[in-house]
């Protein structure tokens, strides 16, 4: 195998491991269920998108084939990961979860209130 | 160096998954639970698409597109279940 395709999976695959890990700190430390939501599902996402880029290079270098569920996998956690998001996110403001106290506007109590 | 590297991969995607672990045992609320919960599924996938480099197999890339699937399913019933206290709703509307 090339060594500039070895680099090449080497930097996806760190990409990938630093935004899965800042992701992990931002859900460990940020205030309210709405901004560990905003780092759960962007970074984490963007994350395993790099290692799976990674792990598509990586066995297209070694064997030659373009693995077709990597790709599917890919494009699926791409589609779907934000989905997720924005759903558990509005079911916890119907549930009732409240804003930390830094926020400082609430736009859908406003205009429930009108 | 890629043995390396990889191994960096997964002992950094194992301890971003250990980290997820103390949101969903202290998150004072349920969704806070159910976000990290998936974030966790997500990282599994990654953590499989390393071990499949490793052991240098195609065999676990079907498991990827599996965790990826599941942890979605999982996420939606669950917030449909928060927001409307049911799963699948039963009553006929005509």
């Amino acid at each position: 195998m090339n060594v500039v395709i070895e680099w090449i999976i080497a930097i996806f695959v760190l990409l990938g491991t630093f935004l899965s890990l800042v992701s992990a700190f931002g859900v460990l430390r940020l205030p309210d269920v709405y901004t560990r939501n905003h780092a759960a599902s962007k970074s984490t996402t963007l994350g395993v998108l790099c290692t799976l880029l990674g792990t598509l290079i990586f066995f297209y270098t070694s064997d030659g084939v373009i693995q077709s569920r990597v790709l599917l996998g890919i494009l699926f956690i791409f589609i779907t990961s934000p989905v997720a998001g924005h759903l558990i996110s509005r079911a916890a403001y119907e549930t009732g979860v409240d804003l930390s106290n830094y926020s400082v506007r609430d736009d859908i109590a406003r205009d429930k209130k009108k | 160096m890629l043995d390396i590297v990889l191994k960096i991969g997964l002992i950094g995607c194992s301890l971003s998954s250990a980290i997820l672990l103390i949101r969903v045992i202290k998150g004072p609320s349920v969704p806070d639970r159910v976000v990290s919960l998936d974030a966790m599924g997500i990282n599994l996938a990654a953590i499989t698409a390393l071990a499949s480099m490793i052991y240098h197999t195609t065999a676990f890339l079907d498991a990827i597109l599996l965790f990826g699937i599941l942890s979605f399913i999982g996420t939606v019933a669950f917030s449909k279940f928060l927001e409307k206290g049911e799963i699948i709703e039963n009553e006929r509307r005509h």
